[in-house]
């Protein structure tokens, strides 16, 4: 790799580590828009995204094949870590799109946790902290972008995972915001037990933990599968993949920039980033990639299904967000990571608009329930047409961008099932191809369903005025519309698509990111028709909501099939019984032995020291009998000897 | 002499002094100052011992200990006791942290001394006292010295705990003498097992059996691995810890889970592996079962504490659960987990210490219940408080993720379904960790301030940062560049699991 290559790789996770590092030793709590401390920090956040942003574009016009670099981190017991880079045509896309995300996020910001009218509190309490945490959060997930060393990938794996739990938290006026980010940790924290292991089995067996020597290493099916297995743990964890999924919703308690941050380019896509780096090992373990398929298909139509019922605009993108993973991992499973990873881009681009432009509404209202909102169209054009260009891309209407990337992983399971082809067995393809199709079809529903409950009808809140938001977040909504439109066309391009190739994939086909063939027409009518269904019930009654024509299932749906409270009772609920248990057992078994033989030592002592103290005649009577014995043991030792 | 051994004497005696100079010198701020400027004196004087020779040039096998610097001096002929000290890549980062600690307590000292105790200068002595035992424990490289220097720390931290501790403090202290006492009998007994049977008490001579028969190094082992266990402390010998600990003043907790636990897990590497390595072999799968039940149930209880510093003392039976783990592998990478896990519990629950310290003497409680809201009212506090709890739990990229990991990477590489159980168990109680460090972070940090937290101010006095600012640095350093602490460890390593069978 040449220097400058080198350098620029570094300066990607660099300046924004930079950045948070500095930001971090800011005073963190400053009143007011003026304060030095506040300038200070949006100053540091945006520049540290926009240096990486920088790094990122010039490395898009130098890196087409893959590149790497490593110096020895640490040796331990010949184990080696190494401080690595390992940059490819995937690496540099994916790094593009955290750091546009990233920017985007860093400069709204700076506009939405701004006092605003209905604010009753400063938003901004604690902004320097709060812009610190995003550019570490960014830094993280570069490193795990560029990184050549499974260790090294762990650490922005994890790190992410904790700024992640620091910003869902910022927001002091929620109650529940704690919460969430404890158990959006945790949750993931758990999975990662597996990342963990699947990584030390990995490194112990080939010797080192650079991904170049775990490919290149020659690997029994059963360690493989294992490790495999293993690692699938950590990445249902981070991508909030079925049954570990639990946490995202709930983390929408985080303010409205830090959802479109974590849902749209970093943490949940670090999972599928992860398994796409390491493809090549999944490829030969066909049971893990079964498993991925299964778990996809079921978070496809868990997330949709749950999207239809919810009231809270954030939480209808959260579950949306689930399910749009799944068809990632589901294509990851029929053997498409080129797929997989399109999605992620084009998802990217158009879920950080979703958010964003939600954040507009949600600064305009005050509020976050579809119930208390409507007819907002007029007020707020600007808002309007992004949200429709970012959920026309989420549904999958041609030419935007989540048509052209759902319809390659439709035609990529389409194939596992018909044609056998990849490396998974056919019935996986078959799996997740008619999920992907059903969730086409969920998707649109719910899509229809947000965009009339929020713009049109009858306003259902007397406000003041609604409003296009200020420059500050209205910039960089508008930036995100231009790739959720377009950045499907660029599949077109033969150089996007060799970029999406998985180095480890040297069979020189080209990679077909794009497949016009009648087949297309088959979600198409999906499309239609679930968009149509919602769009049927609404009009019957404008100011109702169409979620009523899902019945009882409603509730069902709302609460996502009541995996919160079943992991509640079969997790949550015993450790906490098994902590105090244990608890109660420590200090009352095995302190209260310790304890129990000091005491029994002390009343021992007493007992003694009691029969130690007698009145004359009997104490005399002891010693003369003590004499005595001695007296006849003497007397006795000296007749034996 | 040579430089290196005027160091290593200088490393014992300038504290000794220091601590007689402190306790004449009349006044007690100039006392503390005295002790505070030996305690400094000291961290210099240990910092260049890392000069010196380190590698093996020398015909045939390689020692299994090679100290970087030696001294080698006649003690008591007639018993042919010497007075032998030396360091290597194994001792250094230990002596280097304990001499940084003290000194950091110290000049804690200088600026508050607890309340309702004695003078600050007595205190600042007996710190000193305290560092000369464990400095000495470290660097000793005789077996009747090791026990000697071991034995030397106990009274000194009784008399803090009595002395300068909590409501409960006397009840504490007697029964951390005792149940330490009790340890070592079993280490008295161990070393005169091991003197008698080998005919000589140096470690060099010792370390790879010295032809001990197996049996000897059976028993051996398991009387110095006992002793070990009650000071380092394993499960279920513990339970002198979370008393002691939470009933301590700041400093004398802070230097008790810093550096006196490392005593345990020193000897157990540097002593009990070292002199009987056949019985080491036998008893690792029973030392490894009882480190993850140390890590679980540490875990576990942690998770059921509503008392702030008993929280953190409890914390570090789990954490000091996976150093046992890595030493328990025998395997070098797990001994390297070890080494760096012991160097980054110090910085860390020292740090964590120190900040529970400051909680407390501002609120003038330390129950989770009445603790909440602090991010609002002392956000630096938050903070740090917030830094020290994610590098407790073992956050990659900070001091604590090295040892954790590779403590479940070392036994994964030992293999075997017993082993791959315990790196499950261990990994699963890494996940438990950060379950009871959030939950309290929770409470502590997040919500609306509660009574005892809302009159708080957010400024922190100077010498607060000034004692906490080299522990935040070094755990964000060690965490980076692990090799801090590693780098010179690999040698000694290798040769030590050289005479493991």
């Amino acid at each position: 790799m040449s220097t400058s290559t080198l350098w620029l790789a570094a300066v990607l996770p660099g300046a924004p580590l930079v950045a948070g590092l500095l930001g971090l030793l800011l005073p963190p709590a400053s009143h007011g828009d003026r304060a030095p401390a506040r300038k200070l920090a949006v100053a540091l956040g945006v520049a540290g995204a926009a240096v990486a942003l920088l790094a990122t574009l010039a490395l898009l016009l130098r890196v087409d094949g893959p590149v790497e670099a490593a110096t020895t981190w640490v040796e331990l017991g010949g184990l080696r870590v190494t401080l690595g880079l390992r940059l490819d045509g995937v690496a540099v896309l994916v790094a593009t799109a955290v750091t546009v995300v990233a920017l985007a996020v860093q400069v709204y910001s700076t506009g939405y946790l701004r006092r605003g009218v209905h604010d009753d509190v400063d938003v901004d309490h604690r902004y320097p902290p709060y812009a610190a945490q995003l550019s570490l959060f960014t830094a993280a997930m570069l490193t795990v972008v560029v990184s050549g060393d499974l260790i090294m990938l762990l650490v922005g794996w994890e790190v992410m995972g904790i700024c992640s739990y620091l910003l869902i938290a910022h927001d002091r006026r929620l109650p529940e915001a704690p919460g969430a980010a404890v158990k959006a940790f945790l949750v993931t924290r758990v999975g990662d037990v597996g990342f963990l292991l699947g990584i030390a089995l990995l490194g112990v067996g080939a010797g080192s933990f650079r991904i170049a020597d775990v490919l290149a290493h020659d690997w029994s099916t059963g360690t493989l599968t294992a490790a495999c297995l293993l690692l699938l743990a950590g990445v249902a964890g981070k991508s909030a993949q079925f049954p570990l999924h639990t946490w995202l919703p709930d983390a929408m308690a985080g303010p409205t920039p830090v959802s479109a941050l974590i849902h749209a380019a970093t943490m949940v896509a670090a999972g599928v980033y992860a398994v796409a780096r390491l493809f090549p090992l999944f490829a030969q373990a066909p049971a893990a990639l079964a498993v991925l398929g299964v778990l996809a298909a079921i978070t496809i139509l868990l997330g949709a299904f749950a999207a239809t019922a919810q009231d809270d605009i954030k939480r209808v993108l959260a579950w949306s967000t689930v399910s749009q993973i799944g068809y990632m991992t589901g294509a990851l499973a029929v053997g498409a990571p080129a797929a997989a990873l399109f999605h992620l881009l084009t998802h990217a681009a158009f879920k950080a608009l979703l958010f964003l432009a939600a954040g507009a509404v949600i600064h305009a209202v005050g509020t976050t329930l579809m119930s208390r909102m409507g007819g907002l169209r007029a007020g707020m054009p600007v808002t309007f047409w992004c949200m429709l260009v970012g959920l026309g891309a989420l549904g999958g209407v041609p030419p935007l961008s989540g048509f052209w990337s759902k319809d390659g992983v439709l035609a990529a399971a389409e194939a596992a099932a018909l044609d056998d082809a990849g490396p998974t067995a056919n019935w996986v393809g078959w799996l997740v191809w008619l999920a992907g199709l059903l969730g086409v079809a969920v998707t649109a529903w719910y899509a229809t369903r947000l965009l009339l409950r929020t713009f049109f009808g009858v306003a259902r809140t007397p406000l003041v005025r609604p409003h296009d938001p200020p420059a500050s977040l209205r910039l960089p909504v508008l930036l995100l519309a231009i790739p959720a439109a377009l950045l499907g066309l660029a599949a077109f391009a033969p150089w996007f698509a060799d970029r999406l190739r998985v180095p480890a994939d040297a069979t020189g086909e080209a990679v077909e990111l794009v497949h016009l063939a009648p087949n297309l027409i088959l979600p198409l009518v999906l499309l239609l028709a679930g968009a149509g269904v919602a769009w049927a019930g609404w009009r019957r009654d404008p100011a109702a909501d169409p979620a009523r024509f899902l019945g009882p299932l409603r509730q069902v749906f709302a609460r996502a099939f009541r995996l919160d409270d079943v992991q509640h009772a079969l997790v949550v609920r015993p450790t906490g019984a098994l902590a105090r248990a244990v608890r109660a057992g420590d200090e009352l078994g095995v302190d209260g032995l310790v304890e129990g033989t000091g005491r029994a030592a002390v009343e021992a002592g007493g007992g003694l020291a009691a029969a130690h103290r007698a009145a004359l005649p009997r104490a005399a009577a002891g010693v003369l009998a003590g004499a005595l014995l001695i007296g006849l043991a003497v007397a006795l030792i000296g007749v034996t000897s | 002499m040579t430089f290196g051994q005027v160091l290593l004497v200088a490393v014992v005696a300038v504290p000794a002094l220091g601590a007689v100079a402190t306790a004449a010198v009349p006044g007690d701020r100039a006392g503390r100052l005295v002790g505070t400027v030996a305690a400094a004196l000291t961290l210099l004087a240990t910092l260049p011992l890392v000069g010196g020779e380190h590698g093996w040039f020398g015909y045939g096998p390689r020692p299994a200990v090679q100290p970087w610097h030696q001294l080698d001096l006649t003690w008591v002929p007639g018993l042919d006791l010497r007075f032998h000290l030396g360091v290597d890549g194994i001792s250094w980062p230990l002596v280097v942290l304990t001499a940084l600690l003290t000194l950091l307590c110290c000049g804690y000292t200088l600026w508050r001394v607890p309340a309702g105790g004695g003078s600050g200068r007595a205190l600042v002595a007996l710190l000193l006292v305290v560092e000369v035992g464990i400095l000495g424990t470290f660097l000793a490289l005789d077996l009747v010295l090791f026990f000697g220097f071991f034995e030397v720390v106990l009274l000194p931290m009784y008399a803090i705990i009595a002395g300068w501790g909590g409501d409960d403090r006397r009840r504490a202290a007697r029964k951390f003498a005792l149940y330490t006492l009790f340890g070592s009998v079993l280490l008295l007994v161990g070393v005169y097992l091991v003197v008698t049977a080998a005919g000589t008490a140096d470690l060099v001579t010792l370390t790879g059996g010295a032809g001990l028969s197996r049996s000897t190094q059976l028993a051996a082992f398991t009387l110095l691995a006992l002793a070990f266990a009650v000071k380092s402390p394993l499960w279920p010998l513990h339970s002198w810890l979370p008393d002691a600990h939470t009933q301590a003043p700041t400093v004398g907790s802070v230097i008790l889970a810093g550096v006196l636990l490392k005593m345990g897990t020193y000897g157990l590497i540097r002593v009990a592996v070292g002199v009987a390595p056949e019985g080491a072999r036998w008893a690792s799968p029973v030392l490894g079962a009882l480190a993850v039940a140390a890590i679980g149930i540490g875990g576990l209880v942690c998770l059921a504490q509503r008392e702030l510093k008993r929280l953190i003392a409890y914390s570090s039976v789990g954490h000091m659960g996976f150093v046992l783990l890595g030493v328990a592998t025998l395997t070098a990478t797990g001994l390297q987990a070890a080494l760096i896990g012991n160097i980054a519990h110090g910085v860390i629950t020292g740090l964590l210490f120190f900040l529970a310290g400051a909680i407390k003497d501002r609120t003038h409680t330390g129950s989770l219940a009445e603790l909440s809201g602090l991010r609002e009212t002392a956000p630096r506090l938050a903070g740090l408080l917030g830094f020290a709890a994610v590098a407790s739990l073992g956050l990659p990229g900070l001091a604590g993720f090295w040892g954790e990991a590779f403590a479940v990477v070392a036994a994964v590489r030992r293999g075997g379904p017993l082993w791959l159980t315990l790196a499950v168990l261990a990994a699963l109680g890494g996940a438990l960790t950060a379950a009871y460090l959030l939950r309290l972070l929770r409470r502590v940090s997040h919500g609306r301030p509660s009574a005892a937290v809302a009159p708080l101010g957010p400024g922190l006095a100077g010498a607060e940062l000034t004692a906490w600012a080299p522990l935040v640095v070094l755990a964000l350093a060690v965490g980076l560049a692990p090799a801090l602490v590693l780098s010179y460890a690999s040698g000694p390593v290798e040769a030590l699991l050289g005479v493991v069978p």
